[in-house]
Parts: structure tokens; sequence; C-alpha cells
């Protein structure tokens, strides 16, 4: 059943994907309205099935390699929902609906949601711990969509061809201060979660501990990078894309140590 | 009632002709003498066009002796070349010159001001009854819809405009970014003020000649910087307008590198409307820095005019649209428009700058 209310999610982000497609193909495109009504309905219904599985569970559904991805696809929309509007980064939903379908798609077509053969033991510093740092990783996803925005606009004012998205996407300015911004949030985020792990009261595979870390080192640097001007802000953007693919590697390495672990 | 427009315009007259004709335009003599029940008076540089509705049918010629006393009264109406169109014909060219299609740069929004300004006038002076208001009103909505839903007005189609939306894409806000004005000529002072009436306070000038370089300061609030340190400037600057007459690039990647590293975090924008340039082409390769020299400023220029003719279909769309609701409007007789019998003020909120 929960299944179902997954499947009507995507198909509201491939309807904002859609929508976008044929605007800008049509040159007649309206950020906002569409956009930002499906991805929030695509969000409703995310949250309806993390919520109908949280109950089946008795705990946040994060207990596999499918919720936690559903779990990264969930915080991704949320933080758009929160951010996209403020900012007025008003493409940034034609953004993020591609990697929530491609998140969710790959949850749903691939053999990945087990469920526990035992009723899992409720620890709430483990479970404040895993979501905190899978919110985090909503902002980084976040991150990574606005550096993708920031490259395509930052291409086309250095070929000085203006497709008509040029005229749609947000000032480079703007764009990199919502960056930094998702950065900041994510990694104050992820370092509470990582905190919180100390907390657990129960030993954790050195192999999760080494994933995490690593993941923290990685934004840590790209952080320290930006505050000390080593690197510009095309390289930021582009590390931002770096990143996220490189956690959510060490996302999927952790889920698998986490669940061979598991009782 | 007979609705109708008479008018010239860019596309049938030239220019000496629509001077002749739209500068000697008056609406009484459209009300009193050719016998019009209501008349607005829509005059432009671009083009003078009658809309009026009357009960009896009103020749062009009449017409055309209001907007000129000077014709000749055997003057037959073939002679002007006047266009006439009648019922939803008007009501159609009425929507296509309120939205910008019909105008010489496709897509401008100075026509809308325009139009709401004659409007408004006609109101004013009791010219405008109840149907030019309902068709009016009508149009304002339509321009309006036609430039939110289509792409029609996206882009700027002059040098000047190009370069300060290039600078509102990198910088968003131009109201703390620093201008340096290198050299002191016509092009480079009407892009200054462009970005000036777009926010930026900053503003400084340099030029070989130190006096030139005051007068253009004096003109738009600028700081003198004297032109041999004009490159130490580039330290603080976001954006810098060349056009010197110089022979030689005054710029290189060389020179320009070491600057950069100190401003990493933010980026140059680097208008060159010199010919020969002032900046060499490689300066484009370092990281953050945006260079446009006049090639290809025009080359954006053309890209959304282009663009603008593209979006024509899709305006005619949203017209065909309204003229058939406002047909079948006024085939009911006009109910809700004889109900009101005052007509208000245009909400002029939705009008945007003109451009160049």
């Amino acid at each position: 059943m929960d299944r179902y209310l997954l499947i009507v999610s995507t198909l509201c982000f491939l309807a904002a994907i859609a929508h976008t497609v044929l605007e800008i193909r049509n040159r007649v495109f309206q950020p906002m309205r569409f956009t930002f009504l499906a991805v929030g309905l695509g969000f409703i219904f995310q949250t309806a099935f993390l919520s109908v599985r949280g109950h089946a569970l008795g705990r946040c559904p994060i207990t596999n390699l499918f919720e936690v991805i559903i779990f990264v696809a969930w915080s991704a929309a949320l933080f758009y929902m929160v951010v996209g509007p403020a900012y007025r980064l008003s493409l940034m939903g034609a953004f993020t609906a591609p990697l929530v379908v491609v998140l969710q798609l790959i949850a749903l077509l691939a053999p990945i949601d087990h469920p526990h053969r035992a009723r899992l033991r409720v620890n709430s510093w483990l479970e404040f711990h895993a979501s905190m740092s899978l919110v985090a990783y909503g902002a980084f996803a976040l991150a990574c969509i606005a550096g993708v925005m920031y490259l395509v606009q930052e291409r086309q004012l250095k070929t000085h061809h203006l497709h008509s998205l040029f005229y749609h996407l947000p000032p480079l300015t703007d764009l990199f201060s919502a960056i930094v911004r998702l950065l900041w949030w994510g990694f104050v985020l992820y370092t509470l979660g990582l905190i919180s792990g100390f907390f657990v009261g129960e030993p954790l595979p050195w192999t999760q501990i080494v994933c995490a870390t690593g993941v923290w080192i990685l934004y840590a640097l790209i952080l320290q990078g930006r505050y000390l001007r080593w690197f510009a802000p095309k390289r930021v953007a582009a590390l931002c894309i770096i990143g996220f693919s490189a956690a959510l590697t060490l996302l999927w390495g952790i889920t698998f140590t986490a669940q061979t672990h598991a009782p | 009632m007979n609705l109708f427009c008479v008018g010239l315009s860019h596309h049938s007259a030239d220019v000496e002709t629509l001077e002749r004709f739209g500068g000697h335009a008056e609406i009484d003599c459209l009300l009193r003498t050719s016998g019009c029940a209501e008349a607005l008076l829509l005059s432009t540089c671009n083009r003078v066009e009658v809309y009026a509705a009357s009960v009896s049918r009103v020749s062009t010629l009449d017409i055309a002796r209001c907007l000129d006393r000077r014709i000749d009264s055997h003057m037959s109406p073939e002679s002007a070349p006047f266009y006439r169109y009648e019922d939803a014909q008007c009501v159609r060219h009425l929507f296509r010159v309120a939205s910008g299609v019909d105008s010489m740069v496709v897509g401008e929004t100075e026509i809308l001001g325009q139009t709401k300004k004659a409007y408004e006038a006609a109101r004013a002076s009791g010219a405008a009854g109840r149907y030019l208001h309902r068709l009016f009103q009508r149009a304002f909505r339509v321009a309006k819809q036609v430039r939110t839903h289509t792409d029609i007005a996206r882009g700027a189609v002059s040098i000047g405009s190009v370069a300060v939306d290039l600078a509102q894409k990198i910088f968003g806000d131009l109201g703390n970014c620093k201008v340096l004005v290198l050299g002191a000529g016509d092009t480079s002072e009407k892009t200054a003020r462009a970005l000036v009436s777009r926010g930026v306070s900053d503003l400084r000038v340099s030029n070989r000649s130190g006096e030139r370089a005051e007068n253009l300061a004096q003109l738009t609030a600028a700081r003198v910087v004297p032109f041999e340190r004009w490159i130490d400037e580039c330290r603080e600057i976001d954006i810098l307008i060349t056009s010197t007459s110089a022979d030689v690039a005054l710029l290189g990647r060389d020179q320009l590198a070491p600057i950069l590293r100190a401003r990493i975090d933010r980026p140059l924008f680097i208008i060159d409307i010199a010919v020969p340039r002032n900046v060499d082409a490689d300066v484009d390769a370092l990281d953050g820095v945006y260079l446009y020299d006049i090639d290809s400023l025009q080359s954006i220029a053309d890209q959304s005019l282009a663009m603008r003719r593209e979006q024509i279909d899709a305006a005619e769309q949203i017209i065909a649209q309204h003229v058939a609701e406002f047909d079948e409007s006024i085939a009911r007789g006009l109910n809700y428009a004889a109900r009101t019998s005052d007509h208000p003020a245009v909400d002029d909120s939705s009008l945007s700058p003109s451009e160049s």
C-alpha cells in the first residue's frame, strides 16, 4: 500500500519535469506556479509514505537502503520547499525534481526494500543521529542542484550563447550565496548527527564511522576552502556536485554496513 | 455602434508622414467634426492611430482631415497611406499594438504605457465612453497576459540594455557594484548611465584626457581616477567599461591574473565597447571574468530580438482568444458596461521601464 503513495509522489515530480521541459521547449516558461505545486504535492505523498511506513515500523523509517534513499529524496524536497521560494530560486524546483525522480525510481525498481526479520529496537539517539544526518543530505543535495544551476548559468555567460533558460536562472552571486548557505545548513546538521552518534549507547561498525567522518571532512574542506578563498565560486559549485556524488556513494556504504550489522 | 481604427504606423508610413499627421491631431475635431461618438488618439513616434466608435460610418478622409488640417479637402483617402480596421479587426489590431506584437522592436513595453496614457487622456476629456473603455481595459489585460505567458518582452535588444541585463545576471542587485568607466566616449557614457539607472552608485571614470574625465564624472556623479592608476582599481571594481581609442590592448591576461588572485570570490564583468578592442580576448579564459565586446553584445541583442519574434505565434494565440471573447461580449450588447456609468482610471503599477 505505502509503495503506491511513493509511485504517486514520483508521478508528481515527473509531472513537474515534463511541464518544465515542455514550457522551456515552447519558450513560455512560467517558474514557480506549476512546478512548485507539483513538487509540493509530491512532497505531501512522500511524507504520507514515510508516515505510513514509520507507523508500521514503530520508528523512524530509515531501516534499509530503500527507506534511506526515500528519506534523502524527501529531505531534498523539504529543503526546496523552504529554500526555493525564500531565495527566489524559481528554477530550483525544475532542477530538484529530476534528482528526486532518479532517487525514487532507483528505490522503487531496485530490489532493496528488504524488511527486517526481527522488530528493530527503538533507540532515540540512534534515530536522531540517522535522521539528522539524512536531513543534512537534503541540504547537500540542494547545494548540488544549486551548483548545477550555477555551472549552467556560468557556462552561458562564458560562451555568450544565451538560451531561454538564462533569463529564468537566478544571478550568479545569488546562486553562490545560496550554495554557501545550504552547505552551512548541511554541515551544521551533519555535525549534530555525527556528534549524536557518540550517544547511541552501542558500538557502531568502524566502516560506518570512517564513511560518516569522510563525508564530514569532505564538506569541511569545501567550506574551509571557500572561507580561505582557495576555490573560486565556479570550483565550489563543481565541488558541491562531486561532494554530493561521493556522499551518496558513502551513504550506500554506511547503510550497507548498518544493515549487515543489524540483528 | 461601429468600432473602427484609422491610422498610420512604421509599417505603412515613413517618419516624415508620421510627423506630419502626429503633430496636428485634435481630439475635439474627431468628436465634433467627424461625427464619432467616442474617440481616442494614440500618437507615438512609430504610429498615429485613432480608435473610435460611431453610430454611422465615419470616412477615413474625415479622420485624416482631423489629423492634419493642411490636407487638401479634395484629396482622396487612398493618397495617404492610412489603414483602417473595423470591428473584430480593430479589436485584434489594438490587442496586437498594446502587446508590443505590432511594434518596430517586437515586445517593447513602452507602447503599453503610451496606450494607457492615451486612454487616460481620452477618459479625462470625456472622449472615451463605455465602448472604448471596455475595449482598452481588455487590451491592457491582453498585453499583461501576453507579457506574462510568453517570452516576447524577454531579453534586451540594445547594446546598453544587454550590458545592464548581463550585469544583473552576474551580480543580481547592482546597488553594491563598483563600476569603472575607462575612456569618456559617448557609448561608455550611455552604458554607465544605464547602469546608474539600475542602481549603481559607485561610479569611477578614468581617461587620458583629465578634462573629459572630469566632464563625464560631473554628468554621471562619478569619481575621477587618474589614468595611470586605473589598473589598480581592478582589485576593487565589479564592472569595467572600456571605450578608449587606444590602438593596442590596455589589459591583458598577464596583467589581470595576479589581480584576480586577490579577489577570487568576486566576478569581474568587462564590457569592452572600444574598436579596436581595449582588452585581450584571452582574458575571458580567466575564472570569474566575463568579457563582452561590441560584437558579442550586438549578437546577444540580435538573439533576443530573434527570440522575441519566435514568440509572436504564441502571443497571437492569446490575442485571438481574447478577440473572440470580446466579440462575443459586444454581440451581447455590452450589458455589463451599460450597468457601469463611470470608467476607472488605469492601474499603472504593471508598467515596466522602457528599453534604451
